[in-house]
C-alpha cells in the first residue's frame, strides 16, 4: 500500500509530461474558451465590445424566459423534428438499396455520399439555385407552381410556413452523405449468415428487415442519430445563406445558433446575451445526448 | 405437439443433375451429378475451395445454379425459394440472431410461418429438450458456449421439422473434445429424425464417422461418392487416396516397387520395412504417438512415406536407410497421368 502510494507519487512528473501536449491544447482550445463564455454570459457589454461588466447570474434566467430564446429553441426543435427522422429514414433506404451485389452498384455508392464531399456553402447556393422564386429551377415547372403558388409568391423560402421546411430538406440533402456512408459500413457489419438463414427459415424480406437488419443496426442508428440531432441543433450555415434567420417579421428560420451569431439577429450586437445563449444551447444538447444514450441505449444491441 | 415418431411424410431424396455454378471464370460447381436417397446422411468432403460450401447452398436454394437442375423429393426446385424447398440449413457461425432470446430464436421459423404462439412454444420447447438446452431458454445467444449456440442452431433447424438439414461445417468452431461430443450428437438426431442430411465438412474423420455415404470433391467436381469404408478402402483416386486416412496412403512412383508405368499407393499400416526387398528410402523422422510409432521416410525429393510400427519393435532411427514394401493384397494402383485407379 505504502510504497505503491509511493510509486504513484513518483510516476506523476512523468504522467503529466505524457499528458502534457493534449492536456494544453485541450484546455487552450476547448475548456478555458468554454468558461470564458460562461463568464461572458452573465455580463452586458457595449457594441464594440471594449467594455463589459458583471450583472449577475441572472441574466441566464433573462435570456431562459426571453420570447425571443424561447421561439428560437422551438424552431431548433421543429427544424430537428424534421431533418433527423427523415434523413434517418432516408439514407436506411438508400443503404440497404445499394447494400445488393449487383453490378455497377459503386456508382451508385459514390453518388450516394457525394454530399459528404459538398461544403454547406455550395450545398446552399445549390439550393437557393432550386428554391429561388423568379428564376429558380422549380419556379420554372408549371404544373408545380399551378400546383403550388407558394413557389413563385412568395417563394417556398420567404413564406413564413414552408421556409423551415424548405432549409430542412436541405439539410437532409446535405447530410445525407455522410448517414449513407455510416449506414452502409453498420449494415456490412451484420453477418450474412444471418440474412441467409432467417431467408431459408422463410423470413420475406419486410421480416428480414424487422427482425435481424435494423436490430442489428440499432447502435449504427443510435449513433447516427446522436450526431444528426446535435447537427441539427448547430445547423448555421444553410440558415444563413439561405434566409437569413427570416422571413421577417415571425424569425420563423431563426434557430439558437442563427440568434447566437446570426447577421439579423436581434441580440446581434451584445456579446453577453450571445454568450449566455450558446451555454445554454450547450447545456441542452448535453442533456440531449445522455437523454438519448440511456433511453435508447436500452433498445440496442451490440451484438453476441 | 411435437412428435418426432410419426411426422415424416414426403421423400426427400434429393438428385442433382450436371449441376453447374460459376462466379465469373471460377468454376466453383462444375457439371456435378449426385443422387442423394431419402435419409441418408451424405457427406461433401473436400479441401476449402473445393466447391462443397457452394454445392450445398445450391440445393439449400442460397445460391442459383449457372446450369444444371436440382431435384428435391420429384420436385424441380430450381426456381423454388428455399422456405418453399423444406430445407433447414445449419451455418458454420451459428447464424443465431444476437437480440432474441435462445427460445425467440427456436421459435423464429415457425413465427415467420404464422404458427399460433401456444403450438410454437410447445415445439421450441420440445426441440430445445431433445438438446438439452431448457435451462438456457430465456437466454440470449452471447451468454452461452460456442458449444450451446450450436445446439441453439441444432433447436432451430429440428424445429420446422424439415426433410432435408444442410449442414456447412457445423462444428469447425468447436474444440476438439466438443466437436468429438456434438458429432454423436448430430448421428443420433440423424438416426432420430429420418430426414436427409447433407453435410459439409473439410475433416475427414468427420467424414468417416459421421456419414452413410462420403462425395470427395476437388476443384468443383466430384472424385468419389460411396460409403466411408469403400472410400477408404477403394480410393478412386490418388487425390481421395492421400485425402482420406491420416496419415495419408503413401504413393510410390512410377517404376519403383512395381515394373510399369503406374503408381502404387499403400496404406501406412500396410507398409512394411523389409530388409531385402523393396524401395530404398532414408529415415527422416521417428514420432512416438504411444500406441505406435510412424517412422517417416523420404523416397526421393517429392516421395514421402509413413510406415506405422509398433513401439515395442526395433524402430530404425534418423538418417538410417531402410527398404520399404507393402503387403501385396493391399496395394492400390494408380495411372501416372490420370491419378484414377487402375482395378486388375
Amino acid at each position: 500500500m505504502k510504497t505503491s502510494t509511493r510509486r504513484r507519487w513518483r510516476e506523476t512528473p512523468l504522467a503529466i509530461a505524457m499528458l502534457g501536449p493534449s492536456l494544453l491544447i485541450l484546455v487552450a482550445f476547448v475548456l478555458y474558451p468554454l468558461g470564458r463564455a460562461v463568464w461572458l454570459g452573465q455580463q452586458r457589454c457595449n457594441v464594440q465590445a471594449t467594455k463589459c461588466r458583471s450583472v449577475g447570474w441572472g441574466q441566464y434566467t433573462d435570456v431562459l424566459r426571453s420570447h425571443e430564446f424561447q421561439s428560437a429553441v422551438w424552431v431548433t426543435v421543429k427544424f430537428a423534428l424534421i431533418t433527423v427522422p427523415i434523413g434517418l429514414a432516408l439514407g436506411v433506404g438508400l443503404a440497404v438499396l445499394a447494400d445488393k451485389h449487383l453490378r455497377h452498384i459503386g456508382f451508385f455508392r459514390t453518388i450516394f455520399s457525394s454530399t459528404v464531399a459538398t461544403s454547406v456553402a455550395v450545398a446552399s447556393l445549390m439550393w437557393l439555385f432550386l428554391l429561388q422564386p423568379s428564376v429558380g429551377v422549380l419556379a420554372n415547372i408549371g404544373w408545380l407552381n399551378d400546383l403550388f403558388p407558394v413557389i413563385k409568391e412568395p417563394g417556398l423560402l420567404n413564406d413564413k410556413g414552408t421556409a423551415l421546411s424548405s432549409v430542412a430538406i436541405s439539410s437532409v440533402w446535405a447530410n445525407l452523405g455522410f448517414t449513407f456512408i455510416v449506414i452502409t459500413a453498420g449494415l456490412q457489419g451484420i453477418p450474412r449468415e444471418l440474412q441467409e438463414s432467417a431467408f431459408v427459415d422463410g423470413a420475406g424480406g419486410w421480416r428480414r428487415f424487422t427482425n435481424v437488419t435494423l436490430p442489428l443496426l440499432s447502435p449504427t442508428l443510435l449513433f447516427t442519430t446522436v450526431v444528426l440531432t446535435s447537427r441539427a441543433f448547430q445547423a448555421y450555415g444553410e440558415i444563413d445563406l439561405l434566409t437569413n434567420g427570416g422571413p421577417v417579421p415571425q424569425q420563423s428560420t431563426t434557430t439558437v445558433t442563427y440568434l447566437i451569431y446570426g447577421s439579423s439577429s436581434i441580440i446581434k450586437s451584445n456579446e453577453g446575451l450571445k454568450a449566455a445563449v450558446a451555454v445554454l444551447l450547450f447545456v441542452i444538447l448535453l442533456g440531449l445526448s445522455a437523454l438519448q444514450f440511456r433511453g435508447l441505449g436500452k433498445r440496442v444491441h451490440y451484438g453476441a | 405437439m411435437f412428435n418426432h415418431a410419426n411426422y415424416r411424410c414426403i421423400v426427400a431424396s434429393i438428385r442433382l443433375i450436371g449441376v453447374s455454378k460459376h462466379f465469373g471464370d471460377v468454376k466453383a460447381v462444375n457439371e456435378v451429378s449426385l443422387d442423394v436417397p431419402d435419409r441418408e446422411f451424405m457427406i461433401l468432403l473436400g479441401p476449402s475451395g473445393c466447391g462443397k460450401s457452394t454445392l450445398l447452398r445450391t440445393i439449400a436454394g442460397l445460391e442459383d445454379p449457372t446450369a444444371g437442375e436440382v431435384f428435391i423429393g420429384d420436385r424441380l426446385v430450381n426456381d423454388v425459394l428455399p422456405k418453399d424447398r423444406d430445407v433447414a440449413m445449419v451455418f458454420q457461425s451459428y447464424a443465431l440472431y444476437p437480440h432474441k432470446s435462445v427460445r425467440a430464436n427456436i421459435e423464429f421459423p415457425l413465427k415467420v410461418r404464422g404458427v399460433d404462439t401456444t403450438e410454437r412454444a410447445a415445439a421450441a420447447e420440445a426441440a430445445a429438450a431433445t438438446l438439452g438446452l431448457t435451462p438456457y431458454l430465456d437466454r440470449k445467444p452471447g451468454a452461452l458456449s460456442g458449444g450451446q449456440r450450436q445446439r441453439v442452431a441444432l433447436a432451430r433447424a429440428i424445429v420446422r421439422r424439415p426433410a432435408v438439414f444442410c449442414m456447412d461445417e457445423p462444428l469447425s468452431n468447436l474444440d476438439a473434445k466438443l466437436r468429438a461430443e456434438t458429432r454423436a450428437e448430430i448421428v443420433a438426431l440423424h438416426a432420430r429424425l429420418e430426414a436427409t442430411f447433407v453435410y459439409v465438412t473439410h475433416d475427414q474423420v468427420e467424414a468417416m464417422t459421421m456419414g452413410t455415404r462420403i462425395a470427395v470433391m476437388r476443384d468443383g467436381i466430384i472424385e468419389q461418392v460411396g460409403s466411408p469404408q469403400e472410400v477408404y478402402d477403394r480410393p478412386a483416386s490418388v487425390f481421395v487416396a492421400q485425402f482420406i486416412g491420416t496419415p495419408p496412403m503413401n504413393i510410390f512412383p512410377a517404376g519403383s516397387l512395381e515394373s510399369g508405368t503406374h503408381l502404387v499407393g499403400g496404406r501406412p499400416e500396410s507398409t512394411t520395412l523389409s530388409d531385402s526387398d523393396g524401395v530404398t528410402a532414408t529415415v527422416t523422422l521417428v514420432e512416438h504417438l504411444g500406441h505406435e510409432a510412424q517412422i517417416v521416410c523420404a523416397i526421393d525429393d517429392t516421395h514421402r512415406a509413413i510406415v506405422r510400427m509398433s513401439p515395442s519393435a526395433t524402430l530404425p532411427r534418423h538418417g538410417d536407410n531402410v527398404r520399404l514394401s507393402v503387403v501385396e493384397s493391399s496395394r492400390h494402383r494408380f495411372d501416372a497421368t490420370s491419378g484414377s485407379r487402375i482395378d486388375r
